[in-house]
């Protein structure tokens, strides 16, 4: 076995009994940052467009199923597929507006679309705007085959959710589309010149990005219980930006490991308040000044040049 | 007195105002982001946070050494575009070889340690700031409050005299020269670097003044650059960042359409200028005075 392999089985194995030793809850919302992490990833390590306003797409698809699960009475199941749907039409709107600029413009598109998203949500009613949507109520899963009051039940869903669209990414890098994608990162004009429409490409990787986004704010929803205007707001799309930009831009486990460490950090330092926004900013500077591969890149190029001196 | 479709003058034309004060904050920053960007391949989302501290800047030094506001007008901006000299200096010339995006991460991590620290010290809350000049002129269909309306002029003029600095002066043409490209006007014994530091510092200095004008007329508080440069980066995709004039037009004539829709719609006076954006996207995808590359 590779040692890539090996790896994977350890953290699998590790998945599987981690709620016996840490708090269900943490690793739950540890789990959906990672899968909108690696969600955002995918369009910035693969597309190379940068989006600042990912919150739009989980915010909106947390408010989707607490909608679905609260309002309307509906199982959750349905929750996570309007939050899925629902994300992914916010994004073929949004991306096939943002696309047609390309680089920064890009990041200020989306970031202003999400801003527009957040001002949307201050005044419909849907949303309830200061207060949220609380006490979502945790419904059995299929036909109450499982009870997910549970957090230790709830865990093995969300783990599974997880792997799903985990799953999904590493599909979409590792096939045709992700190679054409690949190129278009590299050098739009060659790959429009070998016949590929690169904006269609760069949509549906954009549709993509944000449906998996959405999968995440609506399994963080049916997680906590709650949807909010911070799941929206425009910090929250610059905490996914910092998870990705920690772990490593473009690597796969990257995000995973970013997420785990900004949830972390966010616990400890609950306590700090405000001054929690000055370390966040601080990393950012720290990461862009000195270690831009995050620390999967680094770890892996460190890996790398050991084995070229040992070989 | 006559009713526009239902709508009293004096409501129509105050937030007629209150729209052209908006455009001016949209078009000094707006102006300040497009020459930084020319100039440095930089978005500086820290534009915000430090149109924030010229506030704050104006607010401490009247509190704390009793500096009136006609003296912060000018000490606030040289001390928050020396900060931003610093910041040039230490961070941003060191990454100007990467990605644009680069510079948008480290300028946003800067923009939240600088919120950050001052939403610790200060709170969230605002703090008024007295007005300079009190009073106003009943000018028959509307009242003009006095120092609203100085606010207009004065945006109108440091728009103006940056435009000519830029387009019709020396120093302006080195500057233009050097955005087209910096290692020929480095050839020529120009010393870009140091231009380039004084471009971000002046920029950030505008950002600053902005701030101090704003004092007066909104609370002093952390929070009030971030959502304005949200609004910003919006209205620079809108026009465009290629022309100076451009940015002065867009800006004032963005505040006069949310201004508006505030009296006509007044729920979509928040998204009003996105959805100008996805318009303008659209129709014209470079922005309305910007050129396709």
């Amino acid at each position: 076995m590779k040692p890539s392999q090996i790896a994977l089985v350890v953290a699998l194995a590790a998945s599987l009994v981690a709620p016996f030793f840490a708090y269900p809850v943490f690793l739950m919302t540890a789990l959906c940052f990672a899968l909108f992490a690696g969600a955002f990833n995918l369009l910035l390590g693969y597309a190379g467009l940068m989006s600042f306003g990912h919150a739009m797409f989980f915010g909106m698809a947390a408010y989707f199923f607490g909608h679905v699960v609260k309002a309307w009475g509906l199982p959750p199941e349905l929750g996570l597929l309007a939050g899925v749907l629902g994300a992914a039409a916010l994004g073929l709107v949004t991306g096939a507006l943002a696309i047609r600029r390309q680089g920064i413009y890009f990041a200020m598109i989306t970031l202003a679309f999400a801003q527009m998203v957040y001002f949307l949500c201050v005044q419909m009613p849907f949303t309830h705007g200061e207060d949220g949507l609380q006490g979502i109520e945790r419904r059995a899963l299929l036909g109450g085959l499982i009870p997910i009051t549970d957090d230790r039940v709830l865990y093995y869903v969300v783990l599974a959710i997880f792997l799903f669209g985990y799953f999904c990414i590493y599909r979409f890098i590792h096939s045709p589309f992700g190679q054409v994608l690949k190129a278009i990162r590299d050098n739009e004009p060659r790959a429009v010149s070998l016949g590929y429409e690169a904006d269609r490409y760069k949509l549906l990787a954009f549709v993509l990005s944000a449906a998996l986004s959405g999968l995440a704010g609506a399994t963080k929803a049916m997680v906590l219980q709650f949807a909010t205007l911070t799941d929206v707001s425009a910090g929250q799309s610059g905490e996914v930006v910092l998870m990705a930009l920690v772990g490593g831009l473009g690597t796969i486990t990257g995000p995973i490991v970013g997420a785990f460490i900004i949830i972390t950090m966010q616990n400890y330092l609950a306590s700090f308040g405000e001054f929690v926004l000055v370390i966040q900013g601080a990393i950012f500077v720290v990461i862009v000044m000195a270690f831009r591969k995050g620390l999967v890149g680094e770890i892996a190029d460190w890996w790398k040049s050991r084995g070229k001196k040992a070989g | 007195m006559f009713d526009f479709l239902g709508i009293s003058p004096p409501a129509l034309f105050g937030q007629m105002l209150l729209g052209l004060i908006n455009g001016a904050f949209y078009a000094m920053l707006s102006l300040g982001l497009a020459v930084i960007f020319g100039l440095l391949n930089v978005i500086n989302f820290t534009h915000g946070a430090q149109y924030m501290m010229g506030a704050f800047a104006a607010w401490l030094l009247l509190g704390i050494f009793n500096v009136p506001f006609w003296a912060a007008l000018v000490l606030a901006p040289i001390i928050v575009g020396l900060i931003g000299v610093a910041i040039e200096r230490l961070m941003l010339k060191r990454i100007y070889h990467l990605d644009h995006l680069y510079g948008f991460l480290l300028t946003f991590g800067l923009s939240l340690v600088i919120e950050g620290m001052f939403r610790w010290q200060w709170g969230s809350s605002g703090a008024p700031y007295p007005s300079p000049i009190p009073g106003g002129y009943n000018l028959g269909f509307m009242f003009l409050p006095t120092y609203r309306g100085f606010v207009v002029v004065a945006a109108l003029v440091i728009c103006l005299v940056t435009w000519y600095a830029i387009e019709r002066t020396r120093l302006g043409a080195y500057l233009r020269a050097a955005t087209e490209n910096p290692t020929l006007v480095r050839a020529f014994g120009i010393n870009v670097p140091r231009l380039i530091t004084i471009t971000y510092g002046v920029g950030v200095g505008l950002a600053a003044l902005a701030g101090v004008l704003a004092a007066p007329i909104q609370q002093v508080s952390a929070l009030m650059g971030t959502n304005l440069v949200l609004v910003v980066f919006a209205v620079v995709v809108i026009g465009g960042m290629g022309s100076i004039m451009g940015s002065i037009v867009t800006g004032f004539g963005l505040g006069l359409i949310e201004g508006m829709t505030k009296v006509f719609y007044p729920p979509a006076s928040n998204t009003v200028i996105f959805v100008v954006m996805a318009l303008v996207l659209l129709v014209k995808p470079a922005g309305l005075f910007g050129q396709t590359k």
